[in-house]
């Protein structure tokens, strides 16, 4: 079916070579490992790309408070940045709603349907003027500790590359992924 | 997203004033004077820049004051002093092109616009593909090149009952002609391995904001583009690359674009999982834009001096393919009327309507719907409800499922003025 999908792309397409043989223009650089790897922050929700490393809640509470809580607040809402700690009373938010809105019903915690989409971020986008300054451990003890606060791990939880995918996420199974393929209509529209 | 709200209509009207005012100060008095030539040689024109520049790089008149405001609840810049989202004035368009610096902005997360050396930048092209390669701005440009006019167009763009003018019920699309070499070019030249099912895109701006697409749409027609209507693209726009992926909504759309990640399955970027639905019916419902359009003159805020002829004029667009047919009803939906396409309807593009409209002075609501070339009808949101079987008023207070491209009615009151009848 995939193939398929693929097929006319690969007819119309300039390249007279069949699909993965030789280029057609020979133009750009071949990366070294080394390079792909300093690049390469995707994290797959199975953990491939995970770096080594470790962290739990109590490691991650005094990171939180450091690097964290001047924007997200001090319990993790409330602060000008989204909150990230469900409260345990409802607070009005005075944070506008980003993409995506949050509230205390979808703090990224409970609502990622993986744990790595969140170590991905942190790692990648966090902290704010400092992105991509924390050592692996520090990303896996900060979200440990966002993920215990919201009850979602216990406080002494180890995280790291083999047990950050098997954290049983709130919202795991809380989403469809729509089939794409070219000129397909989206299914409800009404067709006259 | 979907409480995203734009900022009144106060904004646009007292900015508007504010540079006319400045406007009256600074450039009036020098324009009325004719071609004085300071002491330095120059003339000045408009305030700030001499003739001298104005030769070497031209700006609009005066006189036209449209400006792009940024979305209420989340100022653009703000606190942090980054850019979030930000609306372009759509009640001023003509045609289909969205001037470059009016082209709407959104960004992931919120960001700080990169300022980005474009001989330092690379693109490059990895994971499940038989030859990683990277390539500098000059590899790019040794590929064939396409240039297609495509509309861009936020999730965020649902007009809720607030929302005043059609800056602030739609102002998160505009359509550009883009510049680059087909994704599939890229992808063909890495060769994508066997398995390869989606493909994840990634910004050099702080946050990196990154995005996940199907490897079928990413073969079909995306596009690695360095230019916009006919120059480079601007820095708010991700100057100096950009992923673009026709039809599909704005966040796919990756910015200042460095890395494509070739991988086995949906990787739930944090971007993407702000987009998720669990109801399968919902989710449906992104990804790729429905058939869309409104109507921008008359439009919220305005008001029509008086009964007589006048333009009816709007846009419309698809993520399916190009506009067939746009029909308006001036009768709040009882009858329907064919408009006319003026212009060139592209694929995935906005494609400009229009119809002469003679007002007899009597309260009216105006609406359009838009056909594309697939048969996809535009939907009302009575019919959006009805299919998700609730209540018509369900929007008054919630968002619609999925992207909206529901149809937006304006309300014409007996004297004139318009406003959003959602």
């Amino acid at each position: 079916m995939r193939f398929r999908a693929l097929l006319p792309a690969m007819i119309l397409g300039s390249c007279c070579a069949a699909w993965a043989q030789s280029p057609t223009y020979g133009v750009g650089r071949k990366p070294t490992p080394e390079e792909i790897r300093a690049w390469d922050i995707t994290i797959s929700p199975d953990g491939e790309n995970l770096p080594a490393g470790s962290g739990t809640a109590r490691e991650g509470a005094p990171l939180f408070a450091q690097k964290c809580a001047m924007c997200h607040g001090a319990t993790g809402s409330g602060g000008l940045a989204p909150m990230l700690i469900k409260p345990e009373t409802p607070v009005k938010s005075s944070m506008p709603c980003l993409a995506p809105c949050i509230g205390p019903g979808n703090v990224m915690a409970l609502h990622s349907p993986y744990a790595t989409t969140i170590w991905d971020f942190i790692n990648r986008a966090m902290p704010y003027q400092q992105e991509g300054s924390l050592k692996p451990d520090e990303v896996y003890a900060i979200t440990a500790f966002i993920l215990y606060k919201n009850g979602v791990i216990q406080e002494g939880d180890v995280l790291n590359q083999v047990t950050l995918p098997q954290v049983k996420m709130p919202n795991r199974d809380g989403y469809a992924i729509p089939d794409w393929k070219p000129g397909m209509p989206r299914p409800f529209q009404t067709n006259r | 997203m979907n409480s995203t709200k734009p900022t009144s209509s106060k904004q646009p009207t007292d900015s508007t004033k504010a540079s006319r005012r400045k406007f009256l100060k600074t450039g009036a008095a020098a324009a009325a004077l004719g071609a004085v030539q300071t002491a330095a040689g120059q003339t000045p024109v408009a305030g700030t820049k001499s003739l001298k520049d104005l030769i070497a790089y031209g700006e609009r008149s005066p006189y036209v004051t449209s400006i792009r405001v940024p979305v209420e609840e989340r100022p653009s810049p703000d606190e942090f002093g980054l850019t979030f989202h930000v609306l372009t004035p759509l009640q001023d368009s003509v045609g289909i092109i969205t001037p470059s610096s009016l082209h709407f902005i959104g960004t992931h997360r919120g960001s700080i616009v990169p300022d980005i050396d474009p001989k330092q930048h690379r693109l490059m092209i990895h994971g499940m593909v038989d030859r990683p390669l990277e390539f500098t701005m000059e590899d790019l440009k040794r590929f064939p090149s396409v240039s297609r006019i495509h509309f861009v167009e936020c999730l965020g763009n649902r007009s809720k009952p607030g929302d005043k003018t059609v800056q602030e019920t739609h102002g998160l699309t505009s359509c550009s002609e883009w510049t680059g070499v087909p994704l599939s070019l890229l992808l063909k030249e890495c060769g994508v391995q066997k398995g390869a099912s989606w493909i994840v895109s990634e910004g050099s701006e702080e946050v990196k904001g990154a995005g996940s697409i199907r490897l079928a749409k990413a073969m079909d027609d995306c596009i690695v583009a360095y230019g916009q209507n006919g120059e480079p693209l601007r820095p708010q726009q991700g100057f100096p690359l950009r992923l673009l992926v026709p039809g599909f909504e704005g966040m796919y759309n990756t910015k200042w674009l460095r890395r494509i990640k070739v991988v086995d399955r949906y990787y739930m970027t944090y971007n993407d999982y702000g987009h998720i639905s669990k109801d399968k019916d919902v989710a449906a419902l992104t990804f790729q834009w429905g058939p869309k359009s409104v109507i921008i003159f008359p439009s919220g805020g305005q008001k029509l001096p008086g009964p007589g002829i006048y333009q009816l004029t709007g846009l419309a667009w698809s993520g399916g393919g190009a506009v067939r047919r746009v029909e308006v009803s001036t009768d709040d939906g009882q009858t329907w009327k064919d408009a006319e396409i003026r212009g060139m309807a592209h694929p995935k593009a906005h494609t400009r309507f229009g119809m002469d409209w003679k007002w007899d002075g009597r309260e009216c609501v105006l609406q359009s719907r838009c056909t594309d070339e697939l048969g996809q009808v535009q939907p009302s949101r009575a019919e959006l409800a009805k299919f998700f079987k609730v209540s018509p008023d369900y929007y008054k207070t919630h968002g619609t499922q999925g992207s909206d491209n529901t149809i937006q009615p304006w309300r014409v009151a007996s004297d004139g003025s318009v406003s959003n009848a959602i």
